[in-house]
This record gives structure tokens, sequence and C-alpha cells, in this order.
């Protein structure tokens, strides 16, 4: 089939125009270009497509099969709601950097080799970082640095990865990865798995997030991670250590929840408990566990959207983004309440709702393997869930003790959002049908049983009377939390103590050496170089100290003179270093 | 009418009607736990009416406590400028 359109492609060339387009039409365009991708990926078939060869390499543009559609459908569906929600904002590069985040994670979901998946993988980690940067403040653009620094630091680790894969296998192929492959299958991992926030790896999120524009943290909710998920599903499934890692992942989302002042932060770290689960189905790896993982992420997507878009229109029509601040909302944003308790009842998987019916086959699968500390663990984190996600951010945000904020409902555009979210919380959670056949496998799961309708319901309910007895136990108080971030903001001090005081003294006494003797003999040879260089090599040198400079224009905006980000650059570079020596030695 | 549902959950002068409102529920997701048929279970707990709901409330309890365990005493919370 020739007429194969590449979904992301539809975003990376439309987003250039957004800036051309004023007023109504770039409204349009901002619409339209999801629906077209929703309708190209509605359409497909499974197959390959996109291949030609570049460099040496084969490239697979479009690697098209079950599992890589259910996550194309709804990166898709999200990108229209998403794009609704922003519908607003005049500011234009947002739109242009949401655009090329959609894009280039569903260039990832179609990658069917490693160098396709290493470009789409890269531009994510900048298109989304620009939605931190967007936010325009102090706080904002050092946590935007910290962002991009690690994913850049994964970004080696995952080249480092690729190369060595590479060289192993003699495949350029995106497929799943044997065990035992040595360094290249722990460099991937771990990429893989800083993507997906897994603790300790897991601070980048928490820490981003929240400091994102109100609509930029909606499109971050749903696709870094989630793409993180998909990439392990196809390379790492049945691997046994993401078992435990996701148990302890969905835990300690939960337990840093409780701590949590800040909304969307308190919501940044359940994204971090949720994909617990999900990476906890693909170290399970059976048929039924890889069905759990993609059908959770399905409606995660939708659920967390919703809930970053309701917390998000308090922050747009108060201006607070903390719990201490708020309070009493309810009376004049009702729709608001109801629509954010929508996506609130969809996380805590209540029955007719979509977490009902994706999150129970990950612990079925888990039950299945026999896995009776995993299902445990998990049932105990989604208590957790409905604690923080379903009561605690929606008492202390929309009830409670009233702020005497006076706050209207958000902008229709924003209600119309979060009302197509909702909806789809709903129809996925009262029609499970629709969703499992878009699943990889054939599914053989009951989700409403009347035991697991008056299970899930009696640990819920009991949870609000939990909640409702030790109620002033967790009045938010004005704090912040330590979590894995604090090696790299306040370790990195020390660093730069030692970069301040004996690297410097030798550096001084370098360069009065280079500027007593050194120099003069340079610049004799320089004299005569110079000749030389004006005559012949000058108007080659003038295209490319065109292009440097450009680069040079681009890279200042990197030095920022904040100690974290030379130090997080010197860790990156070290592991660059590290992988290029085993590609020499190794080949 | 939806702001109707909502003012029920947020006005002070519903409270003792929530309250009521709350134990019926609860009552009756218990009472219907005893009745379900349990003809498949993984764990053993799975067939003990009433486990679900008591599992929940100390769930709940227990992240609560521990997590406010480490955050005062394990110091995991810092003043808002701690990073300034």
């Amino acid at each position: 089939m020739s007429e194969w359109v590449h979904p992301g492609l539809l975003f990376i060339f439309g987003a250039p125009l957004i800036p051309l387009l004023g007023g109504r039409a770039r409204k349009i365009w901002m619409i339209l270009v999801p629906v077209l991708a929703i309708i190209s990926v509605v359409g497909m078939t499974p197959g390959t497509f996109g291949v030609f060869e570049f460099a040496g390499i084969t490239i697979i543009a479009g690697q098209v099969d079950k599992l890589s559609l259910v996550f194309a459908h709804v990166f898709t569906i999200m990108s229209l709601i998403g794009m609704i929600y922003a519908l607003h904002v005049e500011r234009f590069p947002e739109h242009v950097a949401a655009f090329l985040y959609v894009g280039s994670a569903l260039g990832v979901v179609f990658a069917g080799d490693w160098f396709t998946l290493l470009v789409f993988w890269e531009i994510m980690a900048f298109a989304s970082a620009y939605l931190v940067f967007a936010s325009n403040n102090g706080s904002a653009t050092r946590a935007g640095f910290r962002y991009l620094m690690v994913h850049i630091t994964g970004g080696v680790l995952l080249l480092g990865g690729i190369v060595l894969h590479g060289l192993e296998t003699g495949s350029m192929l995106f497929g799943p990865i044997a065990e035992g492959g040595g360094l290249a299958y722990t460099l991937i991992l771990i990429s893989f798995i800083l993507n997906a926030a897994v603790p300790p790896l897991n601070a980048w999120l928490t820490d981003a997030y929240p400091e994102a524009t109100v609509t930029g943290a909606v499109f971050m909710s749903a696709f870094t991670t989630k793409t993180a998920v998909y990439v392990l599903l196809r390379a790492f499934p049945g691997t046994e250590i993401l078992i435990w890692l996701g148990a302890v992942m969905a835990l300690y989302g939960v337990i840093y929840a409780v701590l949590e002042n800040d909304c969307r932060r308190l919501l940044a770290y359940h994204i971090v408990s949720q994909v617990g689960y999900m990476v906890v189905g693909v170290g399970i790896g059976t048929e039924m566990a890889v069905n759990g993982s993609a059908s959770h992420a399905f409606a995660h997507i939708i659920y967390k959207g919703l809930l970053f878009m309701g917390a998000g229109a308090v922050i747009h029509m108060t201006g607070k983004r903390l719990l201490t601040d708020m309070g009493g909302l309810y009376r004049t944003m009702p729709w608001t309440v109801v629509l954010y308790m929508v996506g609130a009842l969809a996380i805590s998987a209540f029955p007719l709702f979509s977490g009902f019916v994706s999150k129970s086959m990950v612990v079925a699968a888990a039950g299945e393997d026999h896995l009776a500390a995993v299902a445990l663990l998990l049932t105990l984190a989604s208590s957790g869930t409905f604690l923080h996600t379903g009561l605690k951010l929606p008492y202390y945000m929309f009830f409670g003790r009233d702020s005497g904020i006076e706050a209207k409902e958000p902008p229709a555009n924003m209600l119309t959002a979060m009302g197509i979210a909702a909806v789809l919380c709903i129809a996925i959670g009262v029609f499970p049908g629709m969703l499992y056949s878009l699943l990889p496998y054939p599914v053989h799961f009951e989700p409403y049983t009347a035991a697991h309708v008056t299970g899930s319901l009696g640990i819920l309910m009991f949870t609000a009377l939990g909640f409702v007895l030790l109620l002033r136990q967790l009045d938010p108080e004005r704090t912040i939390s330590l979590d894995t971030d604090w090696f790299y903001r306040k370790g990195a001090r020390l660093f730069m103590w030692f970069a301040e005081k004996p690297v410097a003294l030798w550096e001084g006494a370098v360069s009065r050496l280079a500027d007593t003797a050194v120099l003069p003999f340079l610049h004799g040879s320089a004299r005569l170089g110079m000749k030389t260089d004006m005559n012949v090599v000058d108007a080659c040198v003038n295209g490319v100290a065109r292009t440097a400079l450009a680069w040079g224009a681009s890279l200042r905006r990197l030095q920022t003179g904040v100690v974290t980000h030379y130090a997080m650059a010197m860790v990156g570079g070290v592991v660059a270093g590290i992988a290029v020596y085993f590609v020499v030695s190794g080949g | 009418m939806i702001a109707k549902i909502v003012n029920f959950f947020g006005d002070p002068t519903y409270r003792k009607r929530r309250w009521r409102l709350f134990i019926v529920v609860l009552a009756l997701i218990a009472g219907a736990d005893f009745l379900v048929p349990r003809a498949h279970v993984e764990f053993f707990w799975d067939a003990i009416p009433g486990w679900a709901a008591m599992f929940g409330f100390v769930s709940c309890v227990l992240i609560i406590v521990v997590s406010k365990f480490l955050g005062h005493q394990g110091g995991l919370m810092k003043d808002e400028d701690y990073y300034e």
C-alpha cells in the first residue's frame, strides 16, 4: 500500500505552518492536523511502510502492527484533546513545540529500526523541554534545563547502547533484545526506564511537569512516559527485574503524593505510580500482562490528561498552584469539579470508569503468574491512588477551607476538551470491548464479575473511610520533598567547588605559561598561515563560519551559568566517552 | 443539576446527610461482598468476604502514617526555599 501516511510527519510538517497562520486559520489548522492523524491511524492496516536506505542503514519509518496501533490511536486522540484545550493560547511557539512533540512520539511508535527511534527520541526530549521553558519564569527555566540535561544523558546512553547493539548483532531492526546482551542491553534498558520515570530515575518528571505551562503539562503527562512503556513492551517483555521495579514505582509515587502540596506535582507523582503498573506488565510479559500494560497506557493517557486539564483549569483561573492556597472553589467551578472527578474515578479504577477495565488486567496477570506480593502491592497502591487523586486533591482544591478566591469556570475550549476526555473515560469503562479489540493479543478477561466489583468498591470506599477519619493528618503543608534530583541539585555544588578551587588554580597556572611563552610563538606562525588562508581557504571557510555562528547562537542558550547544568553535561560527556571507548576497543 | 450535586458534597449544611449516605453505601458494599459468588479465586484471601474492605482501610491508614513518618522523621520534607 503506497498511500500510507505517517501521522507523526503530519504533525512535524504541519508545525511550521502554525506561525504563518493567524487567528481563526491557525485554530482550524490546530484541530485539522490531529483529526487527519486520527483518520490516518484508524484506516491503517498492519504492514511495513516507508522503507529506504540512508547512509548504509535500512530505515523503516512505518512498522505497523497491533501494538504500535493501540499507542498510535491514543496518542492521536490525546493530541486532539490537548489541542482543543490549548486553543485559547496565543503564544504560537508552544503550539509548534506541542506539534513536534506529538509528531516525534508517533515517530517512535512507528519506528522499525533503532536509528529512526533514536532521532525521534531526541526530538521528543527537546520539543517537550520547550513546554517547560515556555512558562517563562526563573524556576521553570531552571527545571527545564535540569529536564533537558537528564534527557540528553538518557539519549547518550541510548545512542551508546544502539551502536553496541548494532555491532554485536549486525542488525538495526528494532525488536526484542536478548538478555545477556551485556553493556548494550544495560544501556538501552537504562535509557528506556529513565524515560519511564522508574525510581531512582524519576525526579526529572516530578521536577519539571509542574513547572510547564498549563496547556504544555497536559501534553507532557501523555507522551514521554507512555512512549517509554511502548518501547519497553517491544524490546524488554518478560524482563523480571521490571516486575519489582514497577511494583516499587507504584508505591513510590503514592508515598510522595501524601507529602506533596503542589497540585500538579501530586498528579505527577501519580504518573510515576500508574506507569508502575505498566512496567509490572512489561516485566511479567505474558499475553495478558502485555494486554494489561497497553490498555492501561491507553486509559491512563486519557484520564491523566483530564486530571492535568482540571488542575490546569484551576491554575489558569486562580493563578494559584499550592493546595494550601486553594479551597472552596466548588461554588463557582462546579463543571470543573465534576469533570475532574470523572478523571479521578477513572484513575482510581471505579467500576464503569476506564481504569477499572485496564488496571485490573495487570493485577490479574500478576495473579495468573502467582506473584502474590506484587498483586498485594499493586492493590495497596490503588488504595493510595484514590486517597490522593480522588480524595485529598479535590478536597483541598475544591472543597475544604474556603480560601475566598473568586474564580469562574475556565474558557469553553478548556471545558470542551475536558468533556471529551471525560466521555472517553466513561465510554471505555462501560464498553471495554472497544478498547480490548485494539489490544495486541485476544482478550480472555472479564472485568465485570460480581466479586471484582464488590471487591474494588470495598477497597475504594473503605479507603474513603480512612481518609475521613484521618483527614487532619493529611492537611497539606508548605514544604517541598526531597527526591533523587537532590543529587544533581545539591551534589553538583560539591562538584563546582572542586571546579572552582583546585581546577581553576591549575588552569590559571597553565594559561599564564601560555601567555608568556607559547603565545608569541603562535602569533608568528599564525601570521604566516594567514597569508595562505586569505587567498585559498577563505571562500570555503565563510560558508562554514555562517553555519557555526548559527550553531553558536543556539549553543549560547545552553550556557546558563547554573552549576547543575554544567554538572549534568559533564556526566553526559563521561558516559558518551565510555560508550565511544567500548565501541573503539570492541570494534 | 450539576451545580446542585456538587453543592451537596460541599455545603456544610448537608454534613449530616452526607454522613448518613456514606454509611449506607459502606454497609451496602460490605454486605454485598458476603453475597457474591466466588467461583474462581487466585489467592486464598480472595475467598474471604470483606477482605477487600479491610485491606482498603488498613492500606489507607498505613500509607498516611508511613508517608508522614518518612516526611517528618525521615527528613524528606524541607522548607520551600531549600534549593534557593
